[in-house]
Formats: structure tokens, C-alpha cells, sequence
């Protein structure tokens, strides 16, 4: 592990830059609302509960929409609830599929308690195991830029676990009705007619 | 494991299923393996124009069928009833975005089962998916799986529900074990 750990927002941010056509699904609690600070965005969907669900409904999209990239923001604690799904996303080799997990080795919103993390576990060999096309842990700002243009590029499934500080950050929260959630993005995505399918 | 057939000769339910999921539009079918499942898997497996996700645990089902609703495909979740249990917390997802689901589980622990450990979630299951905000259909005879299953799809796909079909262990056959299929 390296001493300096980076800023959750900024990375976020980066990452989401120019995001064109990217489909974002935000897993709960401080991925959703980093999410958020970066810009609430129709194609973006933000998850309120169903801890451990982000990397499935990421993987359903992904199946579903080919042509398009998809990535999943989400933090340790959450991509730990739903481990199995890496390997059930691996199984399906999605080529446009991408996983950040934002790991502060904590569970933030409940009072900061390590998670298994903190204890060495190491997600992204996790993923390699499975059989991730790439998996890496990424401890440099200067990795950012890079990370984000394979997100848009790389042949997937990917997953970067991004070592970030556990330093509070100010709310910034997305819309918490999950039926408006899901409407949006849908019509967005597929356009009004046929989100009214 | 032997399977007693529910007619003579065996009715094809399965196969009744597969068509019923096809002519809805059903494009992805995620499943946890159970042997009453094993030949609609199979269909499902050989058909170019779906995709058979495997899951390592029932809940990621769920989430495949929000992302799947989100991106404009319909799916259908294969389990057995021990799986059930394993779906609740995930279930959120289709009462507050108003997702479709359409699950369609194998039953356990309800008709001659020899397996103590099956009956506690087999007997649960109904009132489990109930407390879920899942509708329940039951399909007890073959010749009604069609009828049973489309409805079903169009309770999920057409009015926006979460729903499962439960096959009764009685049309399945019961399990049991020492004996060649």
C-alpha cells in the first residue's frame, strides 16, 4: 500500500469527464452521491439500497446494449456484498463492461468500520481470478486519465480498485424516487416511445 | 435421481415454458441450476438469440433484470425454491423502480420431499415472495404451462409486476437419490 491516497470526488470526476454515451450505474451510499457531485445525469443510475446488486444490474445492461460501454461505480463494501457476481460477470466476457470500486476499506455511511479490505483482501485479484480481461488496484492520480480512457476503449470485463482517502466529503445526493430513477434512464437510453413499452 | 413423468407419455412442459419466454421477447435467462430445470436451461443454452447467465447465487438475477429492463431487454430467473430466500433484500429494486420480474422457481419441500433441509424454504416460499411484493402463479399440470406462464409474462412485462410462477413438486416428480435417471 502507498501513503497518499486519493480524492474520491476528483477521481470521479475524472472519470466521468466527457463521458459521451457512457451508461453509469452508482452503487449505495458515497459512490452514488460522488457520482452526483460529477453531475446528475439522465443515463446515470444511482442505487439507494439492494447492497451488493450494482455489478449484476451493470452486467444486465451490458448484455443488453452491446454497442454501448457501461460502468459501474461502487464502493468496497458493496462490491464485497455481491463477490459472486465477478464471477458470474466473467462468465459472460462483456467486452463493454467496467467495474471502479472506490475503496476506502471502510463502510462509510455506517460509522466508518473497516471492511475486509482493510484486512488485505485484494478485489482486483479477486477479479483476475475469475477470469476479468483486466483487473488492477490503482494507488497513482496520475493512473486516472488512463483508467478513464479504458473504460471507454478497453476490452472488458475490467475492474479498478481505486485506493482512495476516507476523508468525509459534503452530500451531494441524486433523486431518491426509483421508479423516476429507472423512467429516465430509460428514456434516455431507448428513447419516449419505446421507454413506454 | 429419478423423475416420475406426470403423463404418459411425458407432456413437455419445459418445452412450453421455452416458447412461452420466446414469444415474449425474452432475451436473457439467468438461472441456479435445479433438475427440474435442467432441459428449459438446456433450450435456453442452445438458443442463439438468448443469452443463459449463470449466477452463483439467486439475488444477482434480480439485478441482471433491472439492468436488462434499463437497457431495453426482458429476462427470465430460473431457480428452485431454496433460492427464494436468498432474493429478498434484492426485491427492493422491483418495489421502488417498479421493475419487471418474472421468476420461474422449481418447488422443494412440499410434495413427498425426502430432504429435511428443503422443506423450511420450500414451505416459506409462497408467503416469502408475498412479503417480497412478488405475485404468485402456481402451475400444477402441464398442459397448463403455457397458459400459466404467459399470463405471468404479461403480468411482469405488460403491467410492470414482479412475478413467479412456482412449479409444484408434484408435476417435477419427486427426488430421489440411489437410483439412475
Amino acid at each position: 500500500m502507498s501513503g497518499a491516497k486519493l480524492d474520491r470526488r476528483k477521481v470521479v470526476r475524472t472519470l466521468l469527464d466527457r463521458r459521451g454515451d457512457l451508461l453509469v450505474v452508482a452503487g449505495l451510499g458515497s459512490s452514488a452521491w460522488d457520482c452526483t457531485a460529477a453531475g446528475d445525469h439522465p443515463l446515470t443510475f444511482p442505487l439507494w439500497g439492494a447492497m451488493g446488486s450494482a455489478s449484476t444490474i451493470g452486467l444486465g445492461l451490458a448484455l443488453a446494449q452491446p454497442r454501448r460501454r457501461v460502468l459501474v461505480v461502487t464502493g468496497d463494501g458493496e462490491m464485497l456484498m455481491g463477490l459472486g457476481s465477478l464471477a458470474t460477470i466473467a462468465a459472460q466476457r462483456p467486452r463493454n463492461l467496467a467495474i471502479v470500486v472506490l475503496d476506502n476499506e471502510r463502510y462509510g455511511e455506517t460509522g466508518m468500520q473497516k471492511t475486509h479490505t482493510a484486512y488485505g483482501t485484494d478485489l482486483a485479484a479477486v477479479a483476475r481470478g475469475c477470469g476479468f480481461a483486466k483487473a488492477e488496484v490503482v494507488h497513482a492520480n496520475a493512473r486516472i486519465a488512463g483508467v478513464r480512457s479504458e473504460i471507454h476503449r478497453g476490452k472488458g470485463p475490467l475492474l479498478y480498485q481505486i485506493k482512495i482517502a476516507s476523508d468525509p466529503v459534503p452530500l451531494v445526493l441524486p433523486p431518491r424516487d426509483g421508479a423516476h430513477l429507472k423512467q429516465r434512464f430509460r428514456e434516455a437510453l431507448l428513447g419516449k416511445t419505446a421507454a413506454a413499452e | 435421481m429419478q423423475r416420475k413423468p406426470s403423463r404418459n407419455p411425458p407432456a413437455d412442459w419445459s418445452g412450453a415454458i421455452y416458447r412461452a419466454l420466446k414469444s415474449h421477447r425474452v432475451s436473457q435467462v439467468s438461472y441456479v441450476p435445479d433438475a427440474g430445470h435442467k432441459r428449459l436451461i438446456e433450450l435456453c443454452q442452445a438458443d442463439r438469440a438468448m443469452t443463459a447467465v449463470p449466477l452463483t447465487t439467486e439475488e444477482e438475477g434480480i439485478g441482471l433484470a433491472a439492468g436488462a429492463w434499463l437497457g431495453g431487454a426482458r429476462t427470465a430467473l430460473l431457480m428452485q425454491s431454496s433460492g427464494v430466500g436468498n432474493c429478498i433484500n434484492a426485491l427492493s429494486l422491483c418495489a421502488n423502480c417498479g421493475f419487471p420480474l418474472l421468476m420461474i422457481v422449481t418447488m422443494r419441500g412440499e410434495w413427498g420431499e425426502f430432504n429435511p433441509w428443503q422443506i423450511p424454504m420450500g414451505q416459506a416460499t409462497p408467503d416469502a415472495l408475498r412479503l417480497g411484493g412478488v405475485r404468485t402463479l402456481r402451475l400444477e399440470r402441464a398442459e397448463d404451462a403455457p397458459g400459466t406462464v404467459t399470463a405471468a409474462a404479461g403480468l411482469a412485462f405488460e403491467g410492470y409486476a414482479a412475478v413467479a410462477v412456482l412449479i409444484g413438486q408434484r408435476l417435477i416428480g419427486t427426488k430421489s437419490f440411489g437410483e439412475k435417471p
